[in-house]
């Protein structure tokens, strides 16, 4: 028997959300107001959890990194958010969209968290609209969709090709509200550093300001971690630069087990990498798969031509091209989950079909969209539909008016026209399914220390699906933990204002100044970005779209290796008594060390392929993840001291409701 | 590969002064971004034991509005439509002298170096850039209200500003028109943003005055250096809401 309890309620599967929010506690508003919560994080998951609990009358402090929470990551999620309305009348459902999110995870998610996924979607989009979120429209007035990787349905809301930032901006402007009235007290400029407990459970936290460098204390009845994934560790990655897995794993120090590290996403469509000096990636969304055709020369010899620079691809005739996505996967095409593309487009490169100097990209080709739209608009308008420049004019007015803030972002970063020559595009570390465990009520293995959105792991199993980040950031923000941390803030009615002067918060806030001392008086000769760099490429090479036995078990080591170097020999310029981004950065760098040497540890123990994890001992005869029966669990590990000595935990996963098979998009 | 010579702006907090530094670059790419090249410079000044130059950064795709440089006299430097983060040293030529400023406001007071302190701006919301709906998620069905998509368009283009205080750090005055028209503006222009609409516009450009931002003299400088585009017509719009909202009283 697992030591896990994932606290699923009994009954069927479409039933257990509503009874669970029957049966648990709740708190009555007079006494929300004596209780107070810490919320660290303010993307999707943070903001909307923080504006949600104001509202409700709990007292909320609000911590992010940034300064200001407007500027979160979730801001840079390009393509949609889904849910089940059913809108387009194509057959959706709130079934369906839970059963394309385990089959898209590659059942390895929690059936019931991803149902109840499902089911609160339709709330979010109306209740982003009724914030004045001004999501895309038809010219009848009403939402428009689109469709993204993995389903069969249009089910995604989108704002042009910036949805994140909208809903981040509805949930930004949320909390405002309640930052006016005084309900959410708003530390900006300050960075998680350690999750206080008191008598077994979360009661606070210690905080540094980033301007000044003042350690805080901070208590609360309940902490509440929306801080996001943890895909820097790979160094290149769509990520923000501030993003960090630092709160995450504190938690984790502090009791939190911490479920699949080496489920990660690496996105097909981001521009690849120019140089050394490249600081971080950045994607071309999915919805271009809508439109775009993926491709690579059929021959060595024109492939040798591009990268010369003596033919053109626009040149390239239709028969010598290998739409190769459109040849392995016939139903889904384009339009396969990103795991599925991720590693048809790193397959054809390693075969030497790479069309950069680097041999890192792929071609993702607008021509015949631009053709299909152009001639429909010139029927629409009456116009003479063999007219190939009038066609062409067209369809690029259509391809501008969806795509064209990507487009121009594209030739911004590459110096060329997407219009006129296909993009190139190669796989980039994007999302980190894995993250805190959580239970049913998204509260860790410590009491009254939730984990929601990317940070913690429960709803995207192996891979996750386009459009669904937001989707479960929001969900668990607005609709999910609002109810189930009244379940345990019930027994705190009566607790009062939790004391920062106790024994547990000296001890925190001591352990953290000695962090922060040995770092600042280090006196090394490199300097942070020197190890981030290290280990970014240990990740990638050893950790990244494919893996083995033999690579993982070199990168624990190595990695085990490079944090011993970091420690003697890192250097932090400037003091800690100030703003000093540097000494941030190595405190992030710090937790990166330990996190990747687990990640690779568990990616080692995990003898099976599965979405994200592809271990190339585990595939089918075809090149597809073979997942093994046996490792159909949670691994879920517990920190003891060094990631090597860490526990292993396992919690099973049961499909009642889909019958598990081979994930198949031919 | 290029040579260059920085000329920036160093400040150690917020009561020092300031002042003009340079720093010599050299094998820059003109494939880099502009904030690629300051961490190779920052990199060397670590190498050499000293204390990087610090400046506001975080997504580095122009979404997150964190970056606010003020490159050779412009805000987010010579290209337009774009954020610093955004812009290509092959937008400079080898030899190029650079300045490399903070933007300069007194609603935005530096924090270190480069990095100036733009609270000023998130409070302008809270005092009124929302609708006040709770987030119960039993509001209406999303398409209850049709909503005319030239509007919804409109609403969009506005709700595209990211924050970041270039038009601020282009005008001449100072002025925040700009970025509050818009948050006004997206309201204004969608049936949901009705109800609040005087006290909104109302609240916002009372708080803007209070903040300490100057006044809007028409000369339309915020438009040309907005990195998103963000519309002169968001302020004729917010005029008009501001205009109708004084004769309610």
């Amino acid at each position: 028997m697992s030591i896990l309890d994932s606290k699923i309620p009994e009954g069927p599967l479409a039933d257990k959300w509503t009874k669970h929010k029957n049966d648990i506690n709740l708190v009555n508003p007079a006494n929300k107001r004596l209780i107070d919560v810490i919320i660290v994080g303010t993307g999707l998951a943070g903001g909307s959890a923080a504006a949600t609990l104001a509202e409700l009358g709990y007292n909320v402090k609000a911590f992010c990194f940034q300064d200001s929470p407007r500027r979160a990551h979730s801001i840079a999620a390009q393509g949609g958010i889904n849910a089940a309305k059913n809108y387009q009348g194509d057959g959706d459902s709130t079934y369906r969209l839970f059963y394309d999110t385990v089959k898209g995870g590659d059942y390895r998610s929690r059936e019931a968290n991803v149902y109840r996924l499902a089911e609160v979607s339709t709330n979010i989009i109306d209740q982003c609209v009724a914030q004045g979120v001004p999501f895309a429209r038809e010219y009848g007035g009403l939402l428009d969709n689109r469709s993204f990787g993995g389903v069969l349905v249009s089910r995604t809301f989108y704002a042009k090709g910036q949805t994140g930032q909208q809903l981040l901006l509805g949930a930004y402007a949320a909390m405002n509200r309640q930052i006016g009235r005084g309900k959410i007290k708003m530390y900006t400029r300050h960075e998680m550093l350690d999750v206080v407990v008191v008598d077994g459970k979360a009661r606070g936290i210690i905080a540094r300001d980033l301007v000044t460098g003042e350690i805080e204390r901070h208590s609360a009845h309940a902490v509440v971690l929306g801080t996001g994934g943890y895909g820097n560790a790979f160094y290149l990655s769509t990520y923000a630069m501030g993003s960090n897995v630092t709160a995450a794993w504190k938690a984790h120090k502090r009791g939190a087990f911490f479920a699949n590290p080496c489920y990660t996403q690496i996105h097909p469509t981001c521009i690849p990498v120019s140089g050394d000096h490249q600081s971080k990636l950045t994607l071309m969304s999915e919805s271009l798969r809508n439109d775009g055709r993926i491709w690579v020369p059929k021959h060595k010899k024109d492939v040798e031509a591009i990268r010369n620079g003596s033919l053109k691809p626009t040149d390239l005739a239709e028969e010598d091209r290998d739409y190769y996505l459109e040849r392995r996967y016939p139903a889904f095409g384009n339009l396969v989950p990103r795991d599925v593309a991720s590693r048809a487009a790193k397959e054809r490169c390693d075969a030497g079909y790479g069309v950069n100097q680097t041999g890192e990209a792929v071609y993702l080709d607008f021509a015949s969209a631009i053709e299909r739209y152009g001639k429909e608009q010139a029927y629409v308008k009456g116009l003479n539909v063999e007219d190939k420049a009038l066609i062409t004019k067209l369809g690029k007015e259509v391809v501008e008016n969806k795509y064209g803030n990507l487009f121009q972002m594209y030739e911004k970063i590459v110096d060329q026209n997407p219009y006129e020559t296909p993009m190139m595009i190669y796989p980039a570390v994007h999302y980190t399914m894995g993250g805190l465990w959580v239970d049913y009520n998204l509260m860790t293995t410590v009491p009254g220390l939730y984990a929601i959105g990317e940070a913690n792991f429960s709803d995207h199993g192996a891979n996750r699906l386009g459009a669904s980040a937001l989707m479960q950031g929001l969900a668990d923000g607005y609709f999910v933990l609002p109810y189930t941390i009244g379940d345990y803030l019930a027994h705190d009615i009566r607790t009062g204002e939790i004391p920062t002067d106790s024994k547990e918060f000296d001890a925190a806030e001591e352990k953290v100044r000695a962090e922060i001392d040995k770092l600042v008086n280090n006196q090394g000769t490199k300097s942070v970005d020197y190890f981030h760099k290290k280990l970014g490429k240990i990740m990638w090479n050893k950790c990244g779209m494919a893996r083995n036995e033999k690579e993982l078990k070199e990168a624990i080591s190595e990695i085990a290796a490079l944090r011993e170097e970091f420690y003697k020999d890192v250097f932090v310029p400037g003091e800690e008594n100030e703003y000093n981004e540097e000494l941030a950065k190595a405190g992030r760098v710090a937790d990166f060390l330990e996190l990747g040497e687990l990640f690779a540890k568990d990616a080692l123990e995990r003898n099976e392929s599965a979405g994200g994890h592809f271990r190339e001992e585990y595939q089918t005869e075809s090149g597809e993840a073979l997942r093994v029966k046996d490792y159909q669990y949670v691994s879920a590990w517990e920190y003891k001291g060094q990631p090597s000595e860490a526990v292993h935990h396992k919690e099973p996963l049961e499909y009642e409701n889909i019958e598990v098979k081979e994930r198949s998009y031919k | 590969m290029m040579n260059l010579t920085l000329k920036i702006w160093r400040q150690k907090n917020a009561n020092e002064k300031g002042k003009i530094v340079d720093y010599p670059v050299s094998g820059i790419s003109p494939d880099m971004s502009f904030l690629e090249m300051l961490d190779v410079l920052n990199q060397e000044l670590i190498e050499k034991g000293k204390e990087p130059v610090a400046f506001d950064h975080d997504c580095r795709e122009g979404i997150c509005g964190t970056c606010s440089l003020y490159i050779n006299g412009r805000a987010h430097g010579p290209a337009t439509k774009i954020t610093a983060c955004q812009l290509h040293m092959r937008s400079f030529k080898d030899g190029d002298t650079i300045y490399i400023e903070p933007w300069r406001a007194k609603a935005f007071p530096v924090v270190k170096d480069l990095i100036v302190d733009r609270s000023s701006f998130d409070r302008i919301q809270q005092a009124g850039g929302f609708i006040s709906v709770n987030t119960s998620g039993n509001t209406q069905d999303a398409n209850a209200i049709p909503i005319e998509k030239e509007h919804a368009d409109k609403a969009f283009d506005a709700a595209t500003c990211i924050g970041c205080g270039a038009c601020v750090a282009s005008c001449k005055n100072s002025s925040a028109m700009l970025f509050v028209s818009a948050k006004v503006s997206q309201f204004a222009l969608l049936p949901q943003g009705q109800v609040e609409a005087t006290d909104r516009v109302m609240n916002m450009v009372k708080q803007m005055d209070e903040e300490g931002f100057g006044n809007c003299t028409n000369t339309g400088a915020c438009e040309v250096e907005c990195p998103k585009g963000i519309s002169l017509e968001n302020i004729a719009r917010m005029n008009r809401e501001y205009l109708t909202a004084s004769l309610k009283g």
